[in-house]
This record gives C-alpha cells, structure tokens and sequence, in this order.
C-alpha cells in the first residue's frame, strides 16, 4: 500500500494553513476596519474560489503559471521556478483556493468585537501591533481555530483545481483525492476505498476537534 | 487647562444635527457634563480622546494642539494618552482583573493602590466574565486611572454601581483626582447626580 498520496495531501494541507494564517490575519484585520470600494472588489475576488468551479480557477491558473508565456515564462527565467506541474504549484492553488475559509471567520470575528476594544488599548498608549496581539487576536480564539481547522480540512478536499494545476504525478502532485479517483479508473476500489477512509478519518476528526473546542459552536465560513 | 471649540455633524434617528461646543476646562477641574440622550456627549468625549474627528475646531490641552484644522494637526489616541472610562467598559474578556491593570503600567505600587480603591483585590485573578456589574465597572474606571491620566473622560461611569458603593468610590476618586491634579470630565445623563463630585457643569442638548 503505497501511502505516499496521504503524505503529500498532510503535508500540501499543513504547508497551505501555515502561510495562509501569515498572509490571511493581516488582510482579515485590514477588511475588518471600515469599508471601502477597494475593500469590497478584494473581499469578492477572495470569496469567488467559494462559488467558482474548482476547474475554472484550475484552468486560469494553468494558463498563467505556463512556462511558455507571461508570467510563468518569467518567473521560469528569472526565478527557474515552475509552478504547474509541481508541488510549489499545488501550494499556490491551495493558498488562492482556502483563501476564503481562512479570511472569512477571522474577519467577522473581528468586526464583532467592539470597536470600543481597540480604543481602551489606544487610550492606554498601546500602537496597533500590541492591541492586535494582545487583545484583538487572544479574543477571537475560537474563530481562528474555525479558520485553522476549515482551511486544513479543505485542502485536504481538495480535487479539480489541484488536477488542473498540478495533474497527477506520483510521489509529486498526486494528493490522496486525486488518488482516489485514479484507483477508481483503474477499477481499484480496495486502494481508492483506503484512501478515502484514511481522508473520512481525519476530517472527521479535525471537525469533533473543534466541535469539543469551541463548545458546539462552529461558525460557517460566511456568517 | 484645556480648550476646546469643535463642530461635529451628528447622525441620530432624528436626522442630522451639528454638535457645537466651545468651552475651557481649568487644569484639575472636574467638569459633569449633562444632556438629552443623542445630543453628543459621548461623541464630545470620543472627539478629545481621538476616536473621532470633529469637521472642523480645535483641541488643546495644556498647550498642546491635539486637534486642529486650520493646521491639520490631529494626535493619535496613543499620543493623547486621555484616560477613558467607556460607556460598555470595554473590557478586555482574555485578562484578568491584575492583568488589565498590568496591561496599562508597569507601576506594582500603583497597581495594589487601585485594586485597593475599587475593591478588587479578592477578585485580581477573575475575567470580566466572573465580575458583577458593579465591579466590571469599577474595574473600567481602575483601568482609565492605571496610566495616570492628565485628562480623564468618563461616560456615565457610575450607573451600574449601588448608591453606597457609588459614595465610597467618588470619595476614593476624590484624593486620587487631585493627587494627579487631573482634570476629568463626566458624562452623566442625570443632572442631579455627583453634585458631591463636581462643582462645574455644562448642558450640551
């Protein structure tokens, strides 16, 4: 039993949910603070991954990470990166594509807490970094494990955006969705039933987890 | 001593309305500032501290503009340093009694001394959460006073406490006000109250 597709999706999922908190909390603390056209059109762009087809925003992707044009010949040259194709590749479609699930409930816990909040912290001579730190961040806690454990939990789903980009190269691209489905063109149900119950497992679990956490009190990803 | 002369459009379910205040405080005075509901006090108090702009006036505190459009000067609320006590408390649910007080200063003495005034100490170790009314809201006030406040903004920072407790804490804010030779300022909905507290006042509905 080659366990190498699980390894890949923990690893490609681990990898996503890392940078997406480094990049998502400063961006969900931006859009939290007032609003603004600009503000608007960005919070659109990121929530689109929700409702677009997997496949489009594979597709899109492939086009402009491509080695032969625009920016993938590019950063080919100047970088000898490759995006499509390859892991690095799956990170960048996991990252725009869980966007979302990361974004949303830090953000609306954020606008939730009284404005009130931040300015007792400001009064007290505190800059924005320490009020973000020890205030704003310590009390929305069980958001952010939502948005944690969300963003692991679909990645780890993820199907048509990651074939897209990445296609199915064993030991490389091929994450454990995409070896279900293989094993099942290839009419092996027993490997494509190990794989799923391995991803059954540990969603399962990631989702009690959190469940127990925060009281019975999982927010969807929109609210 | 601080002058203030500000304009500020007011949004209520009225309609709008302007707020115009023009008015001096002199240093140490403890001012109780009355009105209508709507009428802006808070927004009064918001305006000096720095967590909203007023269209147009000035803002100076012992000599130095805090706010001013004719010369676009306006000092973040960290520069001002004005103590405030909010109407909600806004208290912070993650820190302790200890801690909130530990948040704003690094002064133990000065820490003891005001657990000591709110009659908190028994309770240091409690989140807000496991406070009554009464004492989140002294807690409130403790926390404005942590960082030693030249100029401390009260919104009706007295409702939630029992006429008893309320006595015995205006007497302990007493010594402490002056000791500080801080001037404070009171927002209070009912005219009739802290007149043991303040001797000046002004109605701004």
């Amino acid at each position: 039993m080659d366990l190498t597709p699980i390894y890949l999706t923990l690893k490609l999922a681990a990898i996503t949910t890392l940078l997406l908190l480094v990049i998502g909390l400063p961006i969900a603390w931006w859009l939290s603070r007032g609003r603004s056209f600009f503000k608007i059109a960005l919070e659109a762009i990121i929530t689109m991954p929700l409702v677009l087809p997997p496949s489009v925003l594979g597709f899109y992707l492939l086009l402009a990470f491509s080695p032969q044009h625009g920016i993938g010949l590019w950063l080919q040259k100047t970088f000898d990166v490759q995006f499509v194709f390859s892991f690095k590749g799956l990170v960048l479609a996991s990252i725009i594509y869980s966007m979302p699930f990361m974004i949303g409930p830090i953000k609306s816990a954020l606008q939730q807490l009284p404005a009130s909040l931040s300015q007792a912290s400001y009064s007290l001579g505190k800059n924005r970094w320490q009020t973000f730190t020890r205030v704003l961040l310590p009390n929305i806690k069980p958001s952010l494990l939502t948005a944690i454990v969300l963003t692991f939990a679909h990645t780890l789903g993820e199907f048509g955006v990651v074939l897209m980009i990445g296609g199915n190269i064993p030991g490389v691209t091929r994450v454990a969705s995409i070896a279900v489905y293989d094993s099942v063109e290839q009419m092996d149900y027993h490997t494509a039933n190990v794989y799923s119950l391995i991803l059954f497992a540990i969603t399962f679990v990631l989702v009690i987890a959190v469940f127990i956490f925060n009281k019975y009190q999982l927010k969807s990803p929109l609210e | 001593m601080i002058s203030i002369d500000i304009e500020k459009k007011l949004k209520s379910y009225r309609g709008q309305h302007i707020l115009q205040i023009k008015q001096q405080f002199a240093a140490g005075s403890i001012t109780k500032i009355y009105g209508s509901s709507g009428a802006g006090k808070t927004t009064l108090l918001k305006a000096i501290a720095g967590f909203t702009s007023p269209e147009r006036g000035k803002i100076i505190v012992n000599d130095v503009a805090w706010f001013d459009t004719e010369t676009k000067i306006n000092l973040p609320p960290q520069n001002r340093m004005a103590g405030f006590v909010f109407q909600d408390y806004a208290l912070f649910p993650n820190m302790t009694v200890q801690e909130h007080l530990e948040y704003a200063t690094t002064d133990k003495e000065w820490i003891n001394r005001l657990l000591a005034i709110g009659k908190l100490e028994p309770f240091a170790t409690h989140k807000p959460e496991y406070l009554s009314g009464g004492q989140q809201q002294r807690l409130a006030i403790l926390r404005a006073l942590a960082i030693k406040p030249r100029l401390l903004l009260m919104d009706e920072p007295f409702s939630a406490l029992d006429p008893e407790s309320k006595t015995v804490l205006i007497n302990e804010l007493k010594v402490v006000f002056e000791e500080l030779r801080t001037t404070v300022l009171i927002v209070t909905h009912n005219p009739q109250e802290l007149d043991r507290l303040t001797r000046l006042e002004i109605n701004i509905s």
